[in-house]
C-alpha cells in the first residue's frame, strides 16, 4: 500500500490530512460540476451558473453577517434565489434580463453584507470575504470535506438519474411534453442541481472562480464528442483531473493558490479542445479534397 | 362520415368489420384561449393509415388543433376522442412533430442521439448495456434506413441542412410504432427539391408502416398526389373531404362567409385566391394595438 502510493503520488501530497481533505472533496465538487456543467453548456445556461455564483457570495456573507455558519447561508440563498429565476422566466428558465437583474443586485447585496460583517464581527475572521470569493480548498477539515463530499456525490446521482429526460427537455420541450416528461419540473431540479454545485464548489474555487470549473470542463467535452452520455463522463473526467493535478501542482509550488491552479488547467484542457478539434477537422477536409 | 366514428365512440375503439375504427375523432369542439375564440364546432375523423392535410388561412388554429388532440390545449367546448381515450392518455402512440426553427447550428449531438430520445428519452436513468439497449440500437439503425438519413445520423445535428434536420425529427417521431403522426408545417422552411422529397417520404411512411398522417400545411400542393383527404378549418367549423371537393371555390367561400377562388394552373397545382389572412372579426385578439 505505501510503496503504490509513494508511486501514484512521488512529492507526497497525500501525506498531510489537510491534503486527503482537499482531495476528496474537490473530486467529489469537480465531478458534480462536470456533470452539471455539461448540461449547462447544452442548455444555453451557463450565464445562469454565473449568477448562482454571486448569490453563492451574497449567501455566505449575509449568514457570517448575522452569526451563522456560511455554508448555510450559501445553500440557502442559491437554491432559492435559482428557483426564483426559474419562476421568473419561461417554463423554468430565466432570461438574460432576470438573470442580468438578480446578479448584479444580489452582488451588492453582498458588498453590504461584508461591509456589516467587518464592521459589526472584528473578532472573526477578517479575510472571510476573500476566502469565499476565492476558494480556501486546503482549508477543509475532515467534517467539512466529508459533509462536501457526501453532498457532491448526492448531486451526481441526482444527475445522472434527470440526465436522459433532462436532455429530451432540453432538446425539443414540445415533443417531450407531448411524451409525458415533466418539462417545468425538470427545469426547476436542475436549477436546484446547480445551485447546490455552485454552493459546492465556492468552497473549492471561491465564487468568483466557480464557472472556470462549470463552464470549461463541459465546455471541451461538447467539442471533443457529439454523443451526449460519453461527453457527460468526459466533463467529469476534465473537471476531476483538472482538481488533482491543480492541487498537486499548488502543493509542490506554494506561492500557485489552489483555486488558480485549477482553473489553469481547466482553461487548458478547453483551448486542447478547441485545438484538437480543428487539427481534426482539417484533416477530414484535406482527406476529402485528396481522395 | 360521422356514423362511423359515433358508432366508434359507443364500443369504444372496437374493431368495426365493415369499416376502419376512427384513430381521431373530433366532435363539435372548440377552443377559447386568452379571451378570444379560435375555433368551434369543429368535427372531424381520421381513420388508421390515412394522410390528411389540415388546411386554413394563418392565424385560424392549425397548430391548436394538433395540441388540443395531444392534450397539450384543453378544449372549451365538445370532444376529442384519441384511439377511444381522453386527449393525453394516448399519447405513446402518437408520434409528434411540433412547428420549428432549426438546431442551433452549435448543437453537438448526433442525430442517432436524437432519434434514440425519440425511442426511451422519456425513462429515467442512464440506459445500461443488455438486451434493452441492443433492441434500441437496432430500431435507431431502422429508423435511420426508414429516412434515408445512413450518410449523415452521426453528424452533429447542427451542422446538418433542414431537409436532413427533418428527416432526423420524422424518424423521431416515428421511433415508437406510432399509429399517429402528428406533423406541424414540416416542410416549412425547406427549399422545393426537399419539399417534394421529404412530402414524399411521409407519404411512404404513411403507405409501408400504416401510419395515420396529419399534417399542417400552408401549401397543399406539395403533398396534393398524397393526400387521402384535406381538412380545411375555419373559425366556425371544419370541411373535410376528398380534396377535388373542398379545395373549390363554393366550399371555401361558404366556410369563409368571404368570396374565395380556387384556379387550377396547367399541372395541376391549386392556388387559392382571397383567403382571408387575420380574421378581422376577431381583431381583440391584439387588445391596444391598432
Amino acid at each position: 500500500m505505501t510503496t503504490s502510493l509513494a508511486l501514484a503520488d512521488p512529492i507526497g501530497v497525500l501525506t498531510h490530512p489537510f491534503a486527503q481533505h482537499a482531495l476528496l472533496a474537490g473530486t467529489a465538487v469537480a465531478a458534480a460540476a462536470g456533470l452539471v456543467g455539461y448540461l449547462l453548456v447544452l442548455r444555453a445556461q451557463v450565464f445562469t451558473a454565473d449568477a448562482l455564483s454571486h448569490v453563492a457570495f451574497t449567501g455566505a456573507l449575509a449568514a457570517l453577517a448575522i452569526g451563522l455558519d456560511a455554508r448555510l447561508g450559501l445553500f440557502a440563498l442559491t437554491v432559492l434565489v435559482a428557483l426564483g429565476m426559474g419562476a421568473l422566466g419561461h417554463r423554468a428558465r430565466p432570461d438574460d434580463v432576470i438573470i442580468g437583474g438578480v446578479f448584479a443586485w444580489i452582488l451588492g447585496l453582498g458588498t453590504f453584507f461584508l461591509t456589516v460583517y467587518t464592521t459589526t464581527r472584528s473578532a472573526g475572521n477578517g479575510a472571510a470575504g476573500v476566502t469565499v470569493l476565492f476558494g480556501s480548498i486546503f482549508g477543509l477539515d475532515a467534517a467539512r470535506a466529508d459533509v462536501t463530499a457526501v453532498i457532491a456525490a448526492a448531486v451526481c446521482a441526482a444527475v445522472l438519474v434527470i440526465a436522459r429526460p433532462l436532455l429530451f427537455a432540453s432538446l425539443d420541450q414540445a415533443v417531450a411534453a407531448a411524451r409525458g416528461v415533466p418539462v417545468r419540473l425538470l427545469g426547476y431540479a436542475f436549477l436546484t442541481l446547480a445551485a447546490v454545485t455552485t454552493a459546492e464548489a465556492t468552497q473549492v474555487t471561491g465564487a468568483l472562480l466557480i464557472l472556470g470549473l462549470l463552464a470549461a470542463p463541459g465546455g471541451a467535452a461538447a467539442r471533443l464528442t457529439a454523443r451526449p452520455l460519453r461527453a457527460m463522463g468526459l466533463s467529469a473526467g476534465i473537471a476531476v483531473a483538472s482538481v488533482w493535478i491543480g492541487l498537486t501542482a499548488s502543493y509542490a509550488v506554494p506561492a500557485l493558490p489552489p483555486s488558480f491552479a485549477i482553473l489553469t488547467v481547466a482553461t487548458l484542457g478547453y483551448l486542447g479542445a478547441i485545438i484538437a478539434t480543428r487539427t481534426r477537422r482539417r484533416k477530414v477536409k484535406f482527406r476529402l479534397r485528396h481522395s | 362520415m360521422s356514423p362511423v366514428s359515433q358508432r366508434n365512440r359507443e364500443t369504444d375503439s372496437a374493431q368495426l368489420p365493415d369499416d376502419q375504427p376512427a384513430l381521431v375523432a373530433v366532435r363539435d369542439a372548440g377552443v377559447v384561449r386568452n379571451g378570444r375564440l379560435i375555433w368551434e364546432h369543429v368535427c372531424v375523423d381520421v381513420a388508421a393509415g390515412e394522410f390528411v392535410a389540415i388546411l386554413g388561412p394563418n392565424g385560424v388554429g392549425k397548430s391548436t388543433l394538433l395540441k388540443s388532440i395531444l392534450g397539450l390545449v384543453p378544449l372549451t367546448s365538445g370532444e376529442i376522442r384519441l384511439l377511444g381515450h381522453a386527449p393525453g392518455r394516448a399519447n405513446h402512440q402518437v408520434g409528434y412533430l411540433p412547428q420549428r426553427r432549426t438546431f442551433d447550428a452549435s448543437l453537438r449531438i448526433r442525430g442517432r442521439d436524437v432519434i434514440r430520445l425519440g425511442l426511451d428519452g422519456h425513462r429515467w436513468g442512464i440506459p445500461l448495456p443488455g438486451r434493452r439497449s441492443r433492441a434500441a440500437i437496432a430500431r435507431v439503425d431502422e429508423l435511420i434506413a426508414l429516412v434515408d438519413a445512413g450518410a449523415y445520423a452521426d453528424r452533429p445535428i447542427g451542422q446538418l441542412s433542414g431537409g436532413e434536420q427533418q428527416r432526423l425529427l420524422i424518424a423521431q417521431a416515428l421511433a415508437r410504432r406510432p399509429r399517429l403522426l402528428l406533423l406541424d408545417e414540416p416542410l416549412d422552411s425547406l427549399d422545393l427539391p426537399n419539399q417534394a422529397a421529404v412530402a414524399a417520404l411521409i407519404s411512404r411512411i404513411c403507405r409501408a408502416e400504416g401510419v395515420a398522417v396529419m399534417m399542417v400545411a400552408h401549401d397543399v400542393n406539395p403533398i396534393l398526389a398524397y393526400l387521402d383527404r384535406v381538412i380545411y378549418l375555419g373559425h366556425g367549423g371544419a370541411v373535410s373531404g376528398i380534396p377535388a371537393e373542398v379545395i373549390t371555390s363554393a366550399t371555401l367561400t361558404a366556410l369563409y362567409g368571404t368570396p374565395i377562388e380556387v384556379l387550377s394552373t396547367s399541372d395541376g397545382r391549386l392556388v387559392v385566391v382571397g383567403q382571408p389572412e387575420a380574421p378581422a372579426h376577431h381583431s381583440d385578439r391584439h387588445g391596444g394595438q391598432p
